[in-house]
This record gives structure tokens, C-alpha cells and sequence, in this order.
């Protein structure tokens, strides 16, 4: 088996002696097909959002006067054309976008290790530190979550961190209960009793033993996480968190487009598209990742 | 005059069984039920008995991978029985264990350098350079390329892994190497490499060897003295070619008697032993073996037998014995 | 020479596994013969192509990535290749039966053995219910388990690994069947209740008079149960005799390497290293050129590392692959 890789090397291949971790990792990203393809989605879209204003320099906020300049087709001056308000579709996106894949990545990779962390002790101690732990995440997933965000709402304000705060807050428990199950089996593990066997701390077996046999669930999770986090915000907004008008979204163009589907169609399909793109390319180039990091998938 | 490296004493491990609404421990699996040995520097102890025998359990239990229910374990005059983890720690460079399963035992998302250093990165031992020095000098101890070290453990053989996991035992120089069963999962022609590794390296860094293992035939090879267990209890101890000549245990020669050998011109004097292990939660009163013995006697019923010494080094439990 | 009829004849058999990763010949021209009531040994360890061949005679190669690419495989002149799945079916654990290395697995968790051996049993024979709990029950003492009336309604983990062992046999042999096939049977068994289960197959073979194809790496058993052996080495057979040659005088460098590198129950403890073989099985997608052996051989010579040896009748009865078999 291990003369495969003198093959290989004959062949002219390197072989997974000759690079870093990360080398590794990002070699054999390079080489899934899907995860490119989910990359260059993703590039696209970050691209799109960056240098875009960049080219394109409009104010996002800007209303045209008079009525004539609501919900215009596309035009030179407006190649989205304009919403409901006069502004400049493009631009808005543009804006809209980075605020978007900021939130949605954040919360969705903050959440995720909340999670994780809470996940990886319980199911590593057990005992009470488990029923502790997983009676509180039960009861975080038991609250109500409409009443509470009402409560908040008062209290937070307005605000890109508030609103990364409200959805960690409510999006922890589902990757600590995974995490838990997970790390319970996995310690069974004849490696972790090695581990024991030789001596090492407790926090070594967790955070090198444990937690990255964890990471390919927990990549799939933070991806699934980002596009949920986008819409999530949207659908809060109305409260009073997050984004508010006049300030774009693309989960708040979405939200207010609805009303004008049968008028402007537009309006709803180039934030849809965008939000379904990103959450699209972060799947793929998250599956990717998930079959980098696994020593035993044949990339 | 040998050292004493370890000695353990009524050294017992029972695993509660919970139940009822509240969790109440309603029953135990006597794994490990009051059993004495001692080892001396240099030798190998063999601890042999079929499933259900405890001699897995008691090899963890004596480096304290599981707690003690009861009994001492005593490591170079000190008693560590309640030694805490962090007391155990420093301790934990003098004895080691090598697994069964090749694959179950290297974590499988790390390179096999790591794997191997791992022990001298737990006890801060060396510098980084240092380190590496040592990975690779052990890989070539035990028979590995050097080169292979960033390649995970799935890129290699059953027999290679189980080099691995020999070279990560003793990077550390431990004095006391636990070995649960290093070859059952083996083929048969790669077992005597890992069998001769195992010895070489055992007269080249001096090491104490508990080896726990199920094939006999090994077991004569490769031990000084060779303990019998049945059903959490140790049954009998002899030195190694007074145990196979003179098997006094009723277990121990039902046991040597089963063993086929690989000639067919030996007809076998079988001693079938009737019927099944009894589970270890209910274990026979008395003499846990005399359910299956064929020479159980009203006493076997009633009393457990003491262990006795009939001749010197050449322990065994048994009544058929005391009698005389 | 065997004047027995032959039961099974295995001519050239070639299984092929069509993997992601190449092409695995696990069974790379076999011949094997099996006369009626013969216990053949079939020896090897990983990779050797031994369940492939097993699971070739009863035709359950999961195709994909599974092919018989080539061969015959007859059982009373018929070729079982050429069969269609209702005709093998028929044969499957009526004429050949076969019992696996882990009867926790090969049994239904959800059913009781009765039922279980009931179902065996009537699969084949046309016998109403009760005629075949009356059998069921018959079975299960013949195989040496106490209180077969009670036994009947137990389940499967209710028993441990050698009465499920047992209830596999009572399977198996419920119909009578000519040929019963062994894999590995009591690899996963301790040592004590290895010895009951070999010694009840030794009983029922000499009371029912089937043939039996005993699969195993473990040359003790082998020694003790078979009449002919086949040593198997990376999907083909390197040697063939009886028993008794095997041990006394084994031709093959990989017979001889695998008996004398084994620790010898009987002689006492020396020092002395055990005469190991060098190296590893070989790879399935990186076989070496000429013999399979080669690499491992103490013996090589250029020719061994340029062609394959065929295989050869050096003295009757006794069949090797090697173009320098040792001296007897």
C-alpha cells in the first residue's frame, strides 16, 4: 500500500509526503471537481460584491423623483432598473450583497463552534457537565423563539453584530446536539484510549483528537448555515433587527420584493438568485472541503 | 536478585449495570474479581483465558486506563491505586500499551509521524528537532521507512500499523509495555515478523512485557511465565514450560488440551469441556469453574478455593488440590 | 489415488472485482477437487482468494463489482456457471450449504433459531409445519445442544457464539446436503469452543458422509480436519496434497515458509527468532510479474521474477507451483 505512493511518484505525482497540511488540503481541493466549481461561483459573487462599486458607481440609497422612476426595466442608466423606491437595483445588490455574505458567514461559522464547543465537552466529560449542557441547549431549543426575539429586539437595537448575535443565539443547539452524538462514539475510539494510555490532557484529546474527526460535519453544517442565516435575517428584519431601511440586503430586497411580484418579478429574482448562488457555491466548495480534509478519500 | 516492576493485588474491577427509574446499580459484570500477580523487570508475563476471562480488563485496569473497584496496584514499591490522572501522568512514560486492532487504534486524520510523536508532545520531551529525530529513528526500529511519516494510517498494512503502534508505545522508553493482543488481527505470516520484533526489541531496550493473548501456541514462545485466567479470576500461574508440561488447573489442561496443532499424525487427547462461559454478572458460587469441571465436588459448590503454591513459582486455585 | 466419485470440480476458475481503483483478481485460475464425503482443507491468508472461491461455488458474488470471468465450476457434471439464479437456488443450502465466521450476523436478530431452521428446512423440503418443527428439533440435539425443545423458541443473542455457531451447522445440514462449505467457521470462536465445534463436524461428517470444504488461515485446524489441503496464495493454489504430505513434506517456499515460521505449541521456549517470511501479501492492483511469490521467496531465482509457474504433479497426489520446489 504504502509502495502505491512510490508508484505514484514514478508516475511523476507527488504524493502526500510533499506537502504541508495545508498544501495538502488545498491541492487536493483543487482537484474536486465540484468544490471548483463552487469556488469560482463563490469568487464570482465576492467579486461581484467588491469590485462592483468599484465599476459601477451608483448610490444605493439614492431615490430618483417623481414617480416615473420607480420600478424601471432594465436601462442604461439602471442595468437592473430601479425598485420601488427609485434606487438603483445594481448598486443595491452590490451593497446589499456585502452585508449579506458577511452576516450569513459569520453567524453561520460562529454558531457552528458555539455549538461545537458545547457539543465536545458534554459528550467528552459526560456525566453532569452533559446533563447540565444538554438540559440548557434543550431548553434554548424549547423557548419560543417569536416572544423572545420581540424581547431582544427591544433591548439589542439595530445593528450588523446584534443581529450575528440573535442568530448564534438561536442557532447553536442544533450543532451541539450533533457534535454530542457525535463525540460519544467517537470516543469509544481505540485512538482516544491511546491517547489516554500515553497521557495526554483531557483538552488535547478534544481539540486534537476529537474535534477534527468532527470537522467534516461541521462543515456541511456551517454551509447549510450560511444561506439559512441570509434568510434568517430578512425574515426578522420586520422587528426591527438587522438591516433597516433605507439600507439593502439582499434578504431584505427579497423580503420587501415579495409584494411586487406580479409588477416586478425582477425585484425578487436577482436577490433570489444571488442568495441561492451563494448558498449554492458554499455547498459545493463545503462538500470539497469536507473531502480534502478526509486522509482516506481518494482525491 | 530480579526487581519487582509491578505487583497487583486483589486487584478487582467490577462494571456496574444500571437500571430501575433511577439509575440505581442493579447488578455488576465481575470483569476483574480479586487477582494477584506480580511482574518482574525483564520478564514477560502471559495472561491467557478465552472471552469473558477479564484478562483484557485487567491489563487496562492495571495502567489505569480504568479505575479500580478494589484491590492495589503497586508500580515500583508505590502503590497507585488512587494515584490521581495528574498523578498518573508523569507515570505514564514508564508503562505502555499496544492494541489489538490496527485500525481502530491510529486516529485515522493523523499523519503517522504525529501519531508516533505524540507521547514525546505530551511530556514536553526534546526540542521539536529533537523530536523528529526521534520519530524517525524509531520507525526504522521497527521497520518503517522514515519517509513515510506524513502518510495516514489508511496508506499502510495491518502489520505495518501495528509497527506504528509498537513504535509509538516506546518512543517514550516506557519499562512496563502492556500487549493486548498485538497479533490476533494479523495474518499468520506477518505475526511472526511483529512476534520477532516484539522480542527484539524486548532484549534490546530491556523492557517488561504483560502479554495478553488468546493463541497458546504464542504464548509458549514468547513468555516467561504465563497466568491462566476463567471468568475474572486467575486460576493458575506457572513458569512457562512447568505450566504447558504440568497443566494442574482442571481449566488449564481442558484449555492446553484444545488447542489443535498443526500436525496430523498427533491425535489429540481432548478434554471437551461441557457447555458455555457463565455470564460474569452471575458468576457460580464457589469455584467459578465448576459448572463446566469434570471433576466438581460438593465442596467446589460452597467454598472458593485459595490459591495455593504446590510447587515453587507454581500457584493454582483449585480444591482437588488443597485436599492434599 | 481417490476412488470416491468427484463431487465438485473446479477447473480454472477466474473471479474478478472491477473496483474505482483497478482491478482485483481475487481468484486468478483455481483448480479444486472435491470428492464425495472428502474433507478439503483450502488454506491462505488475506487476499487469497479462499471465500472468493467459496462464494464462487455458490454463485453469491455481488455482481458489481463482482464477475466470473472464466472457468468451470462442476458439481456432478454439471456446470453450476451455466446455471440460471432459480436453478442455483435450489442448490443453495439443499446440495451445498455454507456457515459463515459470524453467526451473530448470518442469524436473524428478529426471528427465533427454531424458526429459523424451520425455514431452512422447509425452503427445500415439501413438509408441513409441524413434521418440521419435529425435525427443527431433531437438528438441534444432533448438533449437540441441550433442552432442543426449550432452545427452539430462543433468540439469537440469547445464545452465545458457539451455540450460534451450532444453530448455523443444524442450518446447514438440515437437508443433507453433499457438500458443506466452511468459512472461517471458528475463526471468531475461543479456543475450548473450537474444539466442541470441530469435533461435532468431525462427528457429523462421519455420520452423514457429506463432504466438507473447510476454509481457514489456521493450518492447526486445517491439520486436524482435513484429508487434502490447498494452500492458496494471492488467488492461486500454490500446493495440493494430503495432509499428511503437506506437514511432512511441503514442496512450496510458502508452505514451508508458513509452518516453519509459526510458534510451536509443543517445543518449549528458546530464544531464537522465529524464520519469519519477508514481506507482505502482495497488493491486488500491483501484482508482481512471475510468480506471485516472488518478492518474498527465499528461493528467487531471475525466472521466478520473469514468468508464472504452472502447476505440476511432482509425486501422485502431490500438486506445486514453483519451478524449484524443495527437496522432500
Amino acid at each position: 500500500m504504502a509502495e502505491k505512493a512510490i508508484e505514484a511518484k514514478k508516475k511523476g505525482q507527488k504524493s502526500s509526503e510533499d506537502y504541508t497540511y495545508v498544501g495538502m488540503v488545498f491541492h487536493r481541493l483543487t482537484r474536486h471537481k465540484l468544490a471548483m466549481v463552487g469556488a469560482f461561483m463563490l469568487i464570482f459573487i465576492l467579486l461581484f460584491v467588491f469590485v462592483g462599486p468599484l465599476i459601477w458607481r451608483a448610490d444605493p440609497n439614492a431615490q430618483i423623483e417623481g414617480l416615473g422612476g420607480l420600478f424601471n426595466p432594465a436601462s442604461r442608466a439602471h442595468p437592473l432598473g430601479t425598485d420601488d423606491y427609485g434606487r438603483d437595483v445594481l448598486a443595491r445588490m452590490f451593497f446589499g450583497g456585502r452585508i449579506s455574505l458577511f452576516i450569513g458567514f459569520i453567524s453561520a461559522i460562529s454558531s457552528t463552534l458555539a455549538g461545537a464547543f458545547v457539543g465536545l465537552v458534554a459528550g467528552y466529560y459526560g456525566g453532569w457537565a452533559d446533563n447540565i449542557l444538554m438540559r440548557f441547549t434543550d431548553a434554548m431549543l424549547s423557548i419560543p423563539t417569536f416572544p423572545l426575539l420581540i424581547a431582544l429586539a427591544s433591548v439589542l437595537g439595530k445593528g450588523v453584530w446584534q443581529i450575528i448575535l440573535v442568530i448564534v443565539l438561536f442557532g447553536w443547539m442544533t450543532d451541539a446536539r450533533l457534535v454530542r452524538g457525535l463525540v460519544l462514539s467517537l470516543k469509544e475510539q481505540e485512538y482516544v484510549e491511546a491517547a489516554r494510555a500515553i497521557g495526554a490532557s483531557a483538552n488535547r484529546i478534544m481539540w486534537r483528537h476529537l474535534f477534527p474527526n468532527t470537522l467534516a460535519v461541521l462543515i456541511v453544517s456551517t454551509t447549510i448555515g450560511i444561506g439559512g442565516a441570509i434568510i434568517y435575517e430578512a425574515s426578522i428584519s420586520f422587528l426591527g433587527f438587522g438591516v433597516q431601511a433605507p439600507f439593502a440586503s439582499w434578504g431584505n430586497m427579497l423580503q420587501n420584493a415579495q409584494q411586487f411580484i406580479w409588477n416586478s418579478p425582477r425585484l425578487i429574482i436577482y436577490p433570489g438568485l444571488a442568495i441561492f448562488m451563494t448558498v449554492l457555491g458554499f455547498n459545493f466548495f463545503g462538500d470539497g472541503l469536507r473531502d480534502a480534509i478526509d486522509p482516506k478519500l481518494k482525491l | 536478585m530480579a526487581t519487582r516492576l509491578v505487583e497487583v493485588e486483589k486487584l478487582k474491577k467490577w462494571f456496574p449495570i444500571k437500571g430501575g427509574v433511577f439509575g440505581a446499580t442493579v447488578a455488576s459484570v465481575k470483569a476483574v474479581d480479586e487477582v494477584n500477580y506480580f511482574i518482574d523487570q525483564g520478564e514477560t508475563l502471559s495472561l491467557v483465558g478465552e472471552s469473558g476471562s477479564g484478562k483484557t480488563t485487567t491489563g487496562r485496569t492495571m495502567l489505569k486506563l480504568l479505575q479500580p473497584t478494589g484491590g492495589k496496584i503497586i508500580y515500583k514499591g508505590k502503590d497507585i491505586t488512587n494515584f490521581t490522572p495528574n498523578q498518573m501522568r508523569p507515570l505514564r512514560r514508564n508503562m505502555q500499551i499496544m492494541f489489538q486492532d490496527p485500525y481502530g487504534s491510529l486516529n485515522p486524520r493523523m499523519p503517522v509521524g504525529d501519531i508516533i510523536q505524540e507521547p514525546l508532545d505530551v511530556h514536553s520531551i526534546g526540542t521539536r528537532r529533537e523530536r523528529r529525530q526521534a520519530v524517525a529513528t524509531m520507525m526504522e526500529t521497527v521497520g518503517l521507512r522514515p519517509e513515510y511519516e506524513k502518510r495516514y494510517p489508511h496508506e499502510f498494512s495491518g502489520g505495518q500499523r501495528q509497527r506504528i503502534g509498537v513504535a509509538r508505545a516506546l518512543i517514550i522508553n516506557p519499562e512496563l509495555l502492556v500487549l493486548d493482543e498485538p497479533i490476533s488481527a494479523l495474518d499468520v505470516s506477518i505475526q511472526s515478523q511483529i512476534i520477532n520484533l516484539l522480542q527484539e526489541l524486548q532484549q534490546r531496550l530491556n523492557l517488561t512485557y504483560l502479554f495478553i493473548a488468546h493463541d497458546l501456541a504464542v504464548v509458549r514462545h514468547m513468555s516467561d511465565r504465563v497466568a491462566v485466567m476463567y471468568l475474572g479470576k486467575i486460576v493458575e500461574t506457572a513458569e512457562n514450560d512447568e505450566l504447558f508440561d504440568h497443566p494442574l488447573h482442571p481449566y488449564t489442561q481442558a484449555l492446553l488440551s484444545a488447542v489443535p496443532v498443526p500436525d496430523p499424525e498427533v491425535k489429540r487427547e481432548r478434554i471437551i469441556l461441557q457447555g458455555d462461559v457463565p455470564s460474569p454478572v452471575n458468576p457460580p458460587s464457589g469455584c467459578h469453574f465448576r459448572t463446566r469441571c469434570p471433576y466438581a465436588m460438593p465442596i467446589c459448590k460452597e467454598q472458593e478455593p485459595l490459591v495455593i503454591e504446590v510447587a515453587p513459582g507454581h500457584t493454582v486455585a483449585c480444591h482437588l488440590l488443597t485436599k492434599k | 489415488m481417490d476412488n470416491r466419485e468427484v463431487l465438485v470440480d473446479i477447473k480454472n476458475l477466474r473471479t474478478f472485482f472491477y473496483t474505482e481503483d483497478g482491478v482485483v483478481p481475487a481468484v486468478d485460475g483455481i483448480d479444486l477437487t472435491i470428492h464425495r464425503g472428502e474433507v478439503v482443507g483450502l488454506v491462505g491468508e488475506s487476499g487469497c482468494g479462499k471465500s472468493v472461491t467459496a462464494l464462487s461455488i455458490m454463485r453469491l458474488i455481488p455482481d458489481p463489482p463482482g464477475k466470473i470471468i472464466e472457468g468451470e465450476i462442476f458439481f456432478h457434471e454439471e456446470d453450476l456457471l451455466k446455471k440460471n439464479e432459480e436453478e442455483m437456488r435450489a442448490i443453495r443450502g439443499d446440495k451445498i450449504s455454507m456457515i459463515f465466521q459470524e453467526p451473530m450476523t448470518s442469524l436473524n436478530p428478529v426471528y427465533t433459531i427454531g424458526d429459523q431452521i424451520s425455514e431452512a428446512i422447509t425452503l427445500h423440503q415439501k413438509i408441513d409445519s409441524a413434521e418440521a418443527k419435529k425435525r427443527t428439533v431433531e437438528m438441534i440435539h444432533l448438533v449437540g445442544i441441550p433442552e432442543p425443545e426449550r432452545r427452539f423458541g430462543q433468540y439469537p443473542h440469547e445464545m452465545s457464539g458457539g451455540m450460534r455457531q451450532r444453530v448455523m451447522i443444524a442450518m446447514a445440514l438440515s437437508s443433507n446436503p453433499e457438500l458443506l462449505i466452511s468459512d472461517e467457521a471458528t475463526t471468531a470462536l475461543d479456543v475450548t469452543i473450537q474444539a466442541q465445534i470441530l469435533d461435532l463436524m468431525r462427528g457429523l461428517q462421519k455420520k452423514l458422509g457429506m463432504a466438507i470444504l473447510i476454509i481457514t488461515h489456521n493450518l492447526a485446524v486445517v491439520a486436524e480436519m482435513a484429508e487434502t489441503i490447498a494452500i492458496a496464495y494471492a488467488g492461486k493454489i500454490v500446493e495440493n496434497a494430503s495432509a499428511k504430505e503437506i506437514f511432512k513434506s511441503p514442496r512450496h517456499p510458502y508452505t514451508y515458509g508458513l509452518l516453519t515460521s509459526i510458534p510451536k505449541f509443543t517445543e518449549k521456549k528458546t530464544n531464537e527468532p522465529l524464520p519469519a517470511i519477508e514481506g507482505m501479501v502482495p497488493s491486488p492492483y500491483h501484482m508482481p510479474k512471475g510468480c506471485r511469490f516472488n518478492p518474498r521467496c527465499p528461493f528467487v531465482t531471475e525466472k521466478c521474477r520473469e514468468e508464472e509457474p504452472e502447476i505440476v504433479e511432482l509425486t501422485p497426489g502431490h500438486l506445486v507451483r514453483c519451478f524449484h520446489p524443495i527437496e522432500s
